[in-house]
């Protein structure tokens, strides 16, 4: 095994293991197709990492960042459902970054491609997505409460809008770290299916946030195990390895 | 009996609509007070506003330090049942220990040795309303704010729930503050009735004086307990 694969596969782990634990908050909270447009958003920051050669994440970042921020204006000053404005504001991110992007690098953006990243990426993706695990595993028990009645949260003296200001830091850094593992288009995968297959078989929290990191994990490394094998591209093997954890989990679902 | 809750001249707006005006009333310490209205009347408004989550004009004054434990509406959602969760875990989000875990669900009566690891959506409807019972009481509270709390319960799982809260009320120093539909429930354990009403006004006093069934029909424009069908084409 070449060093590029270590530094591929540890980077796709740390990633892969922080979406899926956030992936379990998202879902309960029904938010985890939220992933979807906001990676989406991602596109045209990544499309000017691939231009200029520098860290996809650090590309994607500011776009979602910048997106989130024009759906709360828009939402603010039309009144529109937030659904609509996001469909708005997605498009035209995937639309722009197909204008400047050369054709040659759209599948890099669109599925991600974990099999080049250096030392560096690994190493700021492992900080960032080690911080979003720390902090999402801080956040759990005061999320859950205000999942269940925001009212009975503040009642318990718990500030909503700091856990939600946080919450959705977090759902920001995975998207924009999770574009580089599976590409723009893949990112709400990341964070919903490992959630998903773990919730068939949880009875509590312990089990649930368990089993998805290592449903997320498992899938990482497999999906670019497979691609060293396979050369299909690593984005898309790791969503369909864990597809196919989900499918196994329906077997076993608990009631 | 000490005043433990005075509300004067309250007025709540929502979206800049008067849901709740010059309201007056005050609670004493171990009085369970009802209130009812029919929908849209500011029931949950009025909760919302004695805890603090709602901006208002006028003057809500609890007695300092009271200790206030509040079940809001639709707990029993299918949304929360479904929440891979267990009965600790849920304890836990109150930061509830196991030990004082253990000993309200026994005190509500669920017994069942590993009821504790459950998962709360696995509990039927009325161990489920018990288990939220416990999950209020543990906090050790001396006023219980209930928002509809039985809502979606069998009439028979209804009954012990509340034959389950009086009898806590009678060991310890509680008062209860609680918005029902449920006029059965209203004559048979609370003292006094809150009735709120932005077309006629609002009353209050005990059940038997206050509640005459022309207040009622007022109230709900409607005689109560029926409602016809239509027949489907």
């Amino acid at each position: 095994m070449d060093s590029q694969v270590i530094v591929s596969l540890i980077t796709g782990v740390f990633i892969a293991a922080s979406a899926a634990y956030l992936g379990t908050l998202m879902l309960s909270k029904k938010m985890a197709l939220v992933a979807g447009p906001l990676g989406h958003l991602t596109l045209p920051g990544i499309a000017l990492a691939l231009l200029y050669g520098f860290n996809i994440s650090l590309g994607a970042f500011p776009f979602v960042i910048l997106g989130i921020i024009l759906i709360w204006l828009f939402e603010i000053r039309t009144k529109l459902p937030m659904e609509a404005l996001t469909a708005i504001v997605f498009s035209s991110g995937v639309a722009i970054a197909f204008i400047f992007l050369p054709v040659a690098q759209a599948e890099t953006a669109l599925i991600g491609d974990i099999s080049k990243v250096s030392f560096l990426d690994m190493l700021f993706s492992v900080l960032l997505a080690g911080g979003v695990f720390l902090a999402t595993k801080k956040i759990y028990k005061k999320m859950t409460l205000i999942n269940i009645s925001e009212d009975l949260a503040k009642v318990e003296g718990i500030s909503v809008k700091k856990y939600n200001l946080i919450y959705l830091s977090c759902i920001a850094i995975i998207v924009a770290l999770g574009a580089q593992l599976v590409g723009g288009l893949l990112t709400a995968a990341l964070v919903a299916i490992p959630a998903a297959a773990s919730r068939n078989l949880s009875k509590n929290i312990a089990s649930y946030s368990i089993l998805a990191v290592i449903f997320g994990v498992v899938s990482a490394i497999f999906g670019i195990l497979l691609f060293r094998i396979t050369k299909f591209p690593a984005g898309p093997l790791i969503i369909l390895t864990s597809a196919l954890i989900f499918i196994i989990s329906m077997v076993f679902v608990e009631k | 009996m000490e005043t433990i809750l005075k509300v004067k001249n309250l007025n709540v707006e929502i979206n800049k609509e008067k849901v709740i005006s010059n309201l007056s009333f005050e609670v004493k310490r171990r009085e369970i007070l009802t209130i009812l209205g029919p929908n849209g009347a500011g029931k949950t408004v009025l909760l919302r506003a004695l805890l603090g989550l709602l901006p208002y004009r006028g003057e809500i004054s609890w007695k300092k330090g009271t200790r206030i434990s509040y079940l809001p509406q639709g707990l029993n959602q299918l949304r929360v049942r479904h929440l891979p969760i267990s009965v600790r875990e849920f304890f836990e989000l109150k930061r509830i220990e196991k030990g004082e875990t253990l000993k309200f669900l026994e005190l509500v009566g669920i017994n069942e040795p590993n009821a504790i690891n459950k998962k709360i959506g696995d509990f039927s409807g009325g161990q489920f309303q018990r288990m939220l019972i416990a999950w209020v009481l543990a906090s050790n509270p001396e006023v219980l704010l209930f928002d509809e709390p039985m809502a979606g319960i069998d009439i028979g799982g209804e009954k012990t729930i509340y034959s389950l809260l009086k009898s806590f009320w009678e060991k310890k120093d509680l008062t209860i503050l609680l918005v029902t539909h449920d006029l059965n429930i209203v004559y048979r354990y609370s003292d006094n009735v809150l009735c709120l009403s932005k077309k006629e006004g609002h009353c209050s006093g005990p059940p038997l004086k206050v509640l005459s069934p022309n207040i009622l029909e007022k109230l709900y424009k409607e005689p109560i307990g029926f409602y016809k069908h239509r027949r489907h084409k």
